[in-house]
């Protein structure tokens, strides 16, 4: 089974590029250049030194002792919370960045949920010199306001999203469409593994370096260079993409994602792709999305902005339906407590899409000489309101 | 070659092409034969029926409003078509049905063309249809209904797919007026006229109408001297929204256009 992108562009029968032609010039010449511009020399050059110097790469892989002791296990932890921003999101930021200037963008959009990927698009446009601007849907504007603050004082413009649910989906709409009407000076950084090909692909590679850096620090450690379990919360999917990556062939990796269950996944108020969702087609791409007989999407519901989306990166749809992948919904309340637990247990507070791959240790059982790597994608400042309300 | 309402207009009639787009269950669910009738009655030449969709990525503030007003209604592919079962003992004009690929998908491709064929529709307009997949999965079926197909090129898309596109379509190639979501009205710029000039040196095989941004005489006279007609959308979905009495309201709008 071949787990990474065709030449045509799919993941089994999940990808492609289904878009207007309006979009078809700029996605048309991205896929005809990103390989060759990421494997430049320089390019890999200037990321990398970017990555280390600006980023703070490699991120710790961190024995978490008393979660281990609790769950009976060996859990590390992949500190993407440590990276500057807060989240994996800019390692594939400044991957974009880098790319859009070598196609001589001078403009930077982008979509964002939680704010993370907001920030982070925010930032290398800063560090860059570009212009930017950030879709963000109205709900989220309200949930995740540290991150609305950060992006202005980047120097972003926040544009509000108001229709539909008011949150990611319907700023990735409005991204869409705002790339549609600024047809030539603007590159779009897609925030997760999900849109036409070629964005999943190369976002999955620009988060690649998670699994790329997991294998040499467990070497290290474990002496071994694999995990038994990798663990990740999905929203589009890239901090898993990024962490299960180098090791999606080696079958003695199993790749655990954590989907967003809402209020479960019988409540009507989930966003759980994968367990409520069938084949179809969202913003560009092939997948499972949860729609309704008549193809009409769903509104999704979770407490965490960055997992509230009806779709699921294309990689995922295919390693869910190849069984290569085990997906677990987690409702708002499961992920709520397990954030608590982890923020009393090791002294670090997650992000709420984070707390998500936290509870699967609630739902599975490893063995004691299991080695667990949980891709720690994110820190929880941004969440402190919707923690310290939260009924427990 | 296919034969249809469609490429038979394009045979006979030479000039001023008048296409009007609207959304099926606008503003009311229950208005598609109505509206249509009155399309007919008034002059208009083409009727491209919109299919709702949850997110119209291609589509501007008023077709989004359409849409998720029509889904509010309740409009289904199911529904429209149990509306435009018998419309073709009134309605001769060519009729396209246009929308986003995703609830044709759920609705099953097969059927919708068969459904399609039997009531009387003439080609489909998908914009999010990939070229390729259309010739590898669907061309043939498309053909044994007589149903055109038509694709939209913009001023950004290079000769070599127009000449590819233009290989493959039988009945017109939309040309978009100007990169943009629908629903953008501004003069036809200078730019817009050379690649409109452009088009017409190209002597493709098919005609092609301009849709984007046509709103009113001025912008469909403009359109007209540049190719066979010109596609109105969002300017119709405007006035359907304002009205009180639909089909005089209707007659004013193509009268005004065609006069
Ligand atoms: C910390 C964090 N983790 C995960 C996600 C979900 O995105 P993805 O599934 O692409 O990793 C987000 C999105 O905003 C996030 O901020």
């Amino acid at each position: 089974m071949i787990y990474t992108v065709n030449e045509a562009g799919y993941y089994g029968k999940f990808g492609g590029a289904y878009i207007p032609e309006m979009l078809y010039p700029n996605v048309e010449e991205l896929r005809e250049r990103y390989l060759d511009i990421i494997n430049e020399p320089a390019f890999q050059q200037e990321f990398q030194e970017l990555l280390h110097d600006y980023v703070g790469r490699p991120s710790p892989l961190y024995f978490a002792k008393r979660l281990s002791d609790l769950y009976n296990t060996k859990i590390y932890l992949k500190r993407e919370d440590l990276n500057h921003t807060g989240a994996h999101k800019i390692n594939n930021t400044i991957g974009q960045v880098l790319l859009a200037k070598r196609l001589g963008k001078q403009k930077i959009i982008a979509e964002t949920g939680a704010g993370q990927h907001g920030v982070a698009t925010a930032t290398v446009c800063a560090l860059m010199g570009l212009e930017c601007i950030v879709y963000m849907g109205e709900i989220d504007i309200a949930r995740q306001r540290p991150n609305v603050e950060r992006m202005k004082m980047l120097g972003a413009k926040v544009v509000p999203a108001t229709s539909g649910s008011r949150t990611l989906k319907d700023a990735t709409n409005e991204a869409m469409r705002h790339w549609i009407n600024n047809p030539t000076d603007t590159h779009y950084i897609i925030g997760s593994v999900v849109g036409p090909h070629p964005y999943p692909d190369m976002v999955a590679r620009f988060q690649s370096v998670i699994s790329a850096e997991i294998k040499q620090q467990l070497q290290t450690k474990e002496g071994r260079d694999y995990p038994d379990y990798v663990i990740a919360c999905v929203g589009g999917g890239s901090n898993a993409a990024g962490a299960f990556y180098h090791f999606l062939d080696n079958q003695k990796v199993g790749l655990i994602g954590a989907e967003a269950g809402g209020l479960g996944i019988d409540s009507g108020k989930s966003a759980a792709t994968l367990a409520l969702g069938k084949i179809g087609i969202l913003h560009g791409s092939k997948t499972v999305l949860m729609q309704t007989t008549d193809g009409q999407v769903v509104e999704p519901h979770s407490i965490s902005a960055g997992l509230d989306y009806p779709g699921i990166g294309p990689l995922h749809a295919h390693l869910s339906d190849t069984q290569r992948g085990q997906f677990y919904s987690i409702t708002d309340d499961e992920a709520m407590r397990a954030g608590l637990l982890v923020s009393r247990t090791e002294g670090i507070i997650p992000a709420i899409e984070t707390a998500h791959a936290f509870a699967i240790l609630t739902k599975k059982t490893f063995q004691v000489n299991d080695v667990v790597v949980i891709c720690l994608s994110g820190r929880g400042d941004k969440d402190l309101d919707t923690y310290v309300n939260y009924q427990y | 070659m296919i034969q249809n309402r469609l490429t038979k207009l394009f045979q006979t009639s030479q000039q001023n092409i008048l296409t009007i787009y609207f959304t099926a269950g606008f503003p009311q669910l229950r208005d598609t034969q109505r509206i249509l009738e009155a399309l007919e009655q008034s002059g208009a030449d083409i009727i491209e029926i919109g299919m709702p969709f949850s997110d119209p990525i291609a589509d501007g503030e008023v077709i989004q409003m359409s849409n998720q007003q029509a889904l509010e209604n309740g409009m289904t592919i199911a529904k429209m078509f149990e509306q435009i079962a018998n419309f073709r003992q009134k309605i001769k004009i060519p009729v396209l049905l246009m929308g986003y690929l995703n609830p044709v998908l759920q609705f099953g491709m097969e059927r919708f063309c068969q459904t399609a064929a039997q009531v009387g529709i003439d080609g489909f307009i998908l914009p999010d249809l990939p070229l390729n997949e259309y010739l590898s999965d669907y061309k043939s079926l498309w053909d044994a209904h007589n149903l055109s197909n038509v694709f939209l090129i913009t001023p950004q898309t290079p000769e070599s797919r127009i000449r590819m596109i233009d290989e493959v379509s039988e009945g017109f190639i939309y040309a978009v007026s100007t990169s943009s979501t629908t629903g953008k009205t501004s003069a036809i710029s200078a730019s817009q006229t050379a690649y409109f000039a452009r088009l017409q040196a190209l002597n493709l095989k098919n005609p092609f109408l301009i849709g984007f941004g046509i709103s009113d005489k001025a912008s469909f006279r403009q359109a007209c001297t540049h190719a066979r007609g010109a596609i109105i959308g969002s300017a119709f979905i405007k006035m359907l929204q304002n009205s009180q009495d639909l089909p005089v309201d209707i007659a004013n709008f193509v009268q005004k256009i065609k006069s």
